[in-house]
């Protein structure tokens, strides 16, 4: 497919249409290609789309959207949930862009071959159901569905939801089963209060306030992120105690409510490898049960159920209706 | 040297957590960093890089430098207290430890950070060698021996056993202490496990960069580069590369407001941050490409000029393998022309 999608790339700016190609640049290692802008099709030689190419370019479009004229982007299919809810947002233009939807298999999570005990990585290769892996410690293989990042594991399908062109779209029905992304919320649903605040005590406490989440999230899209202003006593760089700590991802959660498409890119790159998409999925869980079923970023016009008022909507009693009916379980 | 078995291991670290404060890797739902040990800590000696470096034990990400309050109208200053009593480091790695000498030349000339002078005076640090390297080191472009760790204690990991050598005074000092644990060994099974890691970190893939551009180069020369407008773009501007950098120095100080007073403490800084040396006047890097630029000639250029040709990288590749954008050192070091093959 990567010969297909650099062949039409160049065929985009020889004739015009496109002035940029916004894609993934083949990188050192064999699983670390970077996001990159490509402006001549001689650039395009070194162009990449493999398994390791899991980098959301929906965020970069915020910068490219400002650059003069139109910007050709690659978007995989649950890329482009995030770019329609920036669209809808008014924080991309779409008249400048130009989105060639690209089939997607999944993608891959290094770290994931190295729980596996994999370790001096030179080459990845994909051969059938397996991942072959030329290491400086000799050839090892494991199952391409073990490598997968979480958020493919429960993919939200293969539809691309906005696009000028697909290219390999079909190459991505092929893909194996999904399981249900609400498992682990509900795993954590059916703890008591005193397990769940261990559970989240764990794994935030790790946080190094990178703020990596932030960045790389499309649905963070504010000029001036409140953790970054000097007025605020709760600055961006520490956690001062563990309430703060836990502060930072919870008031990111609380705003990213309603907009967030579970791209899943803040667990992708935490580095810590806080599973920061379980907060998100609760709130997107909530919303479902509470508004009806919701998807933000599958079309750029309704109003999101937490930005709309209908008389039908939950009353604020209902959190007190919910916990009560939670301490009834137990 | 001497050697222990390994599942004589939980006695030894016991042994020296009962004399005094033992750091080292615990796992925490799945994720290796330094911690206080306890009996109940999951202690993890196998992975061969924490997600931080074991920097934090001497310059830790916060800390507080004093705090004040109102008292009958006027104000009371107290200053949090130096590190007074001794301490253990247990497993940080080669590359780490040379890290360390490069925060002693920030850190102890002229202006000397008492916090951190009192931490390196009372801390005694166990390194580990590094049984199996990873393709995202490169120390040995720094001069540094993954096998022969420079720390007060170098360990191996060899079959059942630990080996542990002595080399400084410090060294010695713990040594002595737990001594009874410890039995008499030869050297050549290390020097044979020498060979291995030596051999092994010679067929890395970055083990061969080149630097000389960075010798060679004027330093006007680098930073006008055009090739970091190429290079930045991917940058997303999170501070990921420089908090687990086992060299990253740079701090803020800010206040914190307790209602009674102020707690004054400084915290790690990002230069990837927009508010990065922001001064009264403003912001002198006011791009991310200006203030990515920083990191790099930070490490490779300006922090080499004035500490005798040092670098302050030391190819332990935790950014290699933790940015978000797989943006890296390595890659900037091979585009300003330092790619050796």
């Amino acid at each position: 497919m990567q010969e297909r999608l650099v062949e039409r790339a160049k065929e985009l700016l020889a004739d015009g249409s496109v002035v940029r190609v916004l894609g993934w640049k083949q990188g050192d290692l064999g699983y670390n290609p970077e996001p990159a802008y490509f402006n001549s099709p001689e650039e395009l030689s070194d162009f990449v789309y493999d398994g390791f190419c899991g980098a959301n370019l929906s965020k970069y479009m915020i910068q490219a959207g400002k650059l003069e004229g139109k910007t050709l982007v690659f978007l995989k299919p649950c890329d482009t949930y995030s770019f329609n809810q920036l669209i809808k947002e008014h924080r991309v233009k779409r008249e400048n862009t130009y989105i060639i939807g690209v089939g997607c298999k999944g993608t891959l999570d290094v770290e994931k071959m190295k729980d596996a005990g994999i370790k001096g990585i030179e080459s990845v290769c994909q051969e059938g159901d397996l991942l072959k892996v030329q290491t400086i410690y000799g050839e090892k293989e494991m199952p391409f569905g073990d490598a997968l990042l979480e958020r493919c594991t429960v993919c939200k399908g293969k539809t691309h939801q906005v696009y000028d062109e697909l290219i390999g779209a079909e190459e991505g029905e092929e893909a194996g089963p999904v399981g249900n992304r609400f498992a682990q919320v509900e795993e954590l649903e059916a703890m008591s209060p005193e397990e769940r605040f261990a559970f989240w005590q764990g794994e935030l406490s790790r946080c190094i306030r990178c703020n990596a989440c932030r960045n790389v999230c499309p649905a963070c899209s504010c000029l001036k992120c409140v953790f970054d202003s000097n007025q605020f006593d709760s600055a961006q760089k520490a956690n001062a105690d563990t309430f703060e700590e836990q502060m930072f991802h919870i008031i990111r959660a609380f705003h990213v409510a309603g907009r967030c498409t579970d791209c899943g890119e803040c667990s992708r790159v935490c580095p810590q490898r806080i599973p920061l998409h379980l907060l998100n999925r609760k709130f997107i869980k909530d919303i479902n049960e509470l508004y009806g079923t919701y998807q933000a970023g599958e079309d750029t016009d309704s109003r999101g159920p937490l930005t709309d008022f209908t008389f039908e909507d939950a009353e604020p009693g209902v959190v007190v209706e919910r916990s009560s009916g939670e301490r009834g379980k137990r | 040297m001497y050697k222990i078995e390994k599942s004589q291991l939980p006695g030894l670290l016991a042994a020296i957590a009962a004399r005094e404060d033992l750091f080292l890797p615990i796992q925490k739902s799945g994720q290796a960093n330094f911690g206080l040990w306890s009996g109940d800590a999951d202690v993890d000696l196998n992975t061969l890089k924490t997600v931080k470096s074991g920097k934090d034990c001497f310059f830790p990400q916060s800390e507080t430098l004093y705090s004040c309050r109102k008292e009958e109208g006027k104000l009371a200053i107290d200053p949090a207290k130096l590190q007074e009593t001794p301490f253990v480091v247990f497993g940080m790695r080669a590359c780490d430890v040379q890290g360390l000498k490069v925060l002693d030349n920030v850190f102890l000339k002229d202006a000397v950070d008492s916090f951190y002078a009192a931490r390196r005076e009372h801390g005694t640090v166990v390194a580990l060698a590094c049984h199996e390297p990873e393709e995202t080191c490169f120390c040995k472009v720094f001069g540094i021996d993954a096998a022969a760790p420079g720390a007060d204690v170098a360990c191996w990991f060899i079959g059942e056993e630990l080996y542990w050598k002595a080399l400084t005074e410090k060294g010695k000092a713990l040594t002595d202490q737990v001594k009874e644990l410890l039995t008499e060994a030869e050297e050549k099974a290390v020097e044979e496990e020498q060979e291995h890691i030596r051999a092994v970190i010679d067929k890395l893939p970055y083990s061969h960069l080149d630097l000389s551009v960075f010798r060679e180069k004027s330093t006007m020369e680098l930073f006008d580069s055009p090739r970091w407008e190429e290079l930045y773009h991917p940058c997303l501007a999170c501070g990921t590369c420089t908090f687990v950098c086992p060299t990253c120095q740079c701090y803020d100080i800010r206040d914190f407001n307790t209602k009674e007073g102020v707690q004054r403490y400084r915290c790690w800084d990002s230069c990837m941050y927009s508010d990065f040396t922001m001064m009264a006047h403003g912001n002198m890097r006011t791009s991310q490409m200006q203030r990515f630029r920083q990191r790099f000639m930070h490490k490779l250029v300006y922090y080499p000029d004035n500490n005798e040709g040092m670098f302050s990288c030391v190819g332990c590749g935790r950014c290699v393998s933790k940015c978000p954008a797989s943006l890296n050192i390595v890659k900037v070091i091979k585009k300003l022309g330092g790619d050796a093959q």
